[in-house]
């Protein structure tokens, strides 16, 4: 790790200001991904202010009967909610999914939404990564990409975003919200939270600098049978190969997100549209435009026979 | 650019001070910030039964519980636990007096060269103590159900303690006995 120096936050606005004055700064929460990209040097920050102690952990019901889950709830407890677990079941079962469960206990909710790839090139400092070094070139095109990207992904980056909740999050419509650095607050739909990488993939974020995440809020919920399917190399404690995250109604409409295919959760209106209609079409629309590389073609027939599975289970179980 | 940025703002090292209690007793430590706790414990503090496997949240082995919930204590900050209470390996029990998990551990033959046992110790009290407070996993088969320590869940919750060695279904009898006698 290179040197840093060390603050503990005391508010959301000090942290916020303080983030946007001092050079390369960096927030910590959980740590659990911060930290290893440290070690790495990857992240090399010289200044981090922890979040820990800030009045920012709490679930809350919304005026409008949703939910408010605080920046910095951790995915245990956000996965264990009671209202989480009967009314967005979708969410529950993408956060248990996830990582492990002494991981759980520390990862928060913000920090989930702005962990970076795991691709393996990003990793490896000896490699060159637009993503980590602008402008040094990719080493995953052409290497070994079976994991990566088959849509959304541009000539000069193909890594996934990793994260499980995010994509339970973008079925249900999430909302992130922000605090800045002049005090304002913000709400950034989570459709488009999460950038696509076109020249720029090291921009990963709608976030500007210093922009505190506060909270995440859920709209009202929807009812239909819910279902998070993660397809990986391993049964736990891996990274999706293709996850499906779906709500399903009785009449057959729905909606559907994917995991592990894309720069972000990746869900596309006229797929949702498809439901009705079956697993074959809405996998058409949701990978209309794909371009698989040789070693993650197969991706794209997962994906609709995911789809199939989970679509099949919502029937069996209605 | 981020090279140059890097270059700019490189600094000297820094130092924070630091409190907790580790295993019922208080301490305080001037530690350089980018001491991790795991760091903390063995390089600092001596207590070296927790041990570093990857030192990147991958393995387990250095699985302690902060304030009563296991974590991982190669991917936090030493710093960042003012006040906190962490319980470590040592804090389990005694070579006289053995937590009732660690000699299961022993009766089940639950390791061979012993290296992941601190941790697998710490995250499998931790695990009971989960399904005990109603924490759902990905092998929960309704999430409106309490939990139960089925092998499934005892399985699908230990999946964060990697063993070389290959003692799983030997950890996992430990376990088992161990719930059965909490229930």
């Amino acid at each position: 790790m290179k040197p840093f120096t060390f603050e503990r936050a005391t508010t959301p606005a000090a942290a916020a200001a303080t983030a946007a004055r001092t050079p390369n700064a960096k927030f910590i929460a959980g740590g659990t991904n911060l930290l290893d990209l440290m070690k790495l040097q990857i992240e090399t920050p010289a200044h981090v202010i922890d979040l820990t102690r800030l009045d920012l952990d709490r679930i809350e019901d919304t005026s409008d009967g949703g939910l408010r889950i605080g920046a910095l709830v951790t995915n245990t407890n956000l996965a264990a909610h009671g209202r989480v677990r009967r009314e967005y079941g979708v969410l529950s079962r993408a956060v248990v999914a996830g990582a492990s469960g002494q991981l759980r206990n520390k990862a928060t909710t913000a920090g989930n939404l702005l962990q970076r790839t795991r691709c393996p090139y990003f990793y490896d400092t000896n490699q060159p990564c637009n993503k980590r070094r602008p402008g040094s070139g990719c080493a995953a095109i052409g290497g070994v990409s079976r994991q990566l990207a088959v849509i959304g992904s541009s000539e000069v980056c193909i890594a996934t975003n990793p994260s499980d909740m995010a994509v339970a999050m973008r079925a249900l419509d999430a909302t992130v919200e922000t605090l800045r650095p002049d005090g304002s607050a913000r709400a950034i739909p989570i459709a488009d939270f999460h950038r696509l990488p076109g020249s720029t993939p090291h921009i990963e974020t709608a976030l500007t600098p210093g922009e505190l995440i506060t909270s995440v809020t859920l709209p009202k919920p929807i009812g239909g049978k819910q279902i998070y399917r993660k397809v990986r190399d391993r049964a736990s404690y891996a990274f999706a190969l293709v996850s499906v995250a779906v709500v399903i109604h009785p009449d057959g409409s729905g909606r559907v997100a994917l995991g592990g295919i894309a720069p972000k959760p990746w869900r596309v209106a006229a797929a949702d549209a498809e439901m009705p209609r079956g697993s074959k079409a809405v996998a058409m629309q949701l990978l209309a435009g794909a371009k698989p590389t040789r070693d993650n073609t197969f991706k794209l027939r997962l994906v609709e026979r995911t789809l199939a599975a989970v679509m099949a289970d919502a029937k069996a179980s209605a | 650019m981020i090279d140059t940025q890097v270059a700019i703002t490189a600094i000297e090292p820094s130092t924070a001070t630091v409190s907790f209690e580790i295993n019922g007793t208080r301490c305080e430590l001037v530690l350089d910030t980018r001491t991790t706790l795991l760091d903390a414990l063995r390089e600092h503090l001596h207590l070296t039964g927790t041990k570093k496997g990857c030192d990147h949240g991958q393995c387990g082995a250095c699985t302690v519980l902060l304030n009563g919930v296991r974590i991982n204590s190669c991917l936090t900050l030493a710093v960042m636990h003012e006040g906190d209470k962490i319980t470590t390996i040592e804090g389990l029990g005694t070579l006289d007096n053995l937590h009732p998990m660690q000699a299961a551990f022993i009766k089940h033959d639950g390791f061979q060269c012993g290296y992941c046992t601190p941790g697998q110790l710490c995250s499998a009290l931790a695990v009971l103590g989960e399904i005990k407070a109603d924490i759902p996993s990905h092998v929960t088969a309704d999430l409106t159900v309490k939990p139960q320590a089925t092998d499934a869940e005892l399985r699908e919750r230990m999946s964060g303690n990697i063993c070389r060695c290959g003692a799983y279904s030997n950890i996992l009898e430990a376990i088992r006995e161990v719930a059965g006698e909490g229930a």
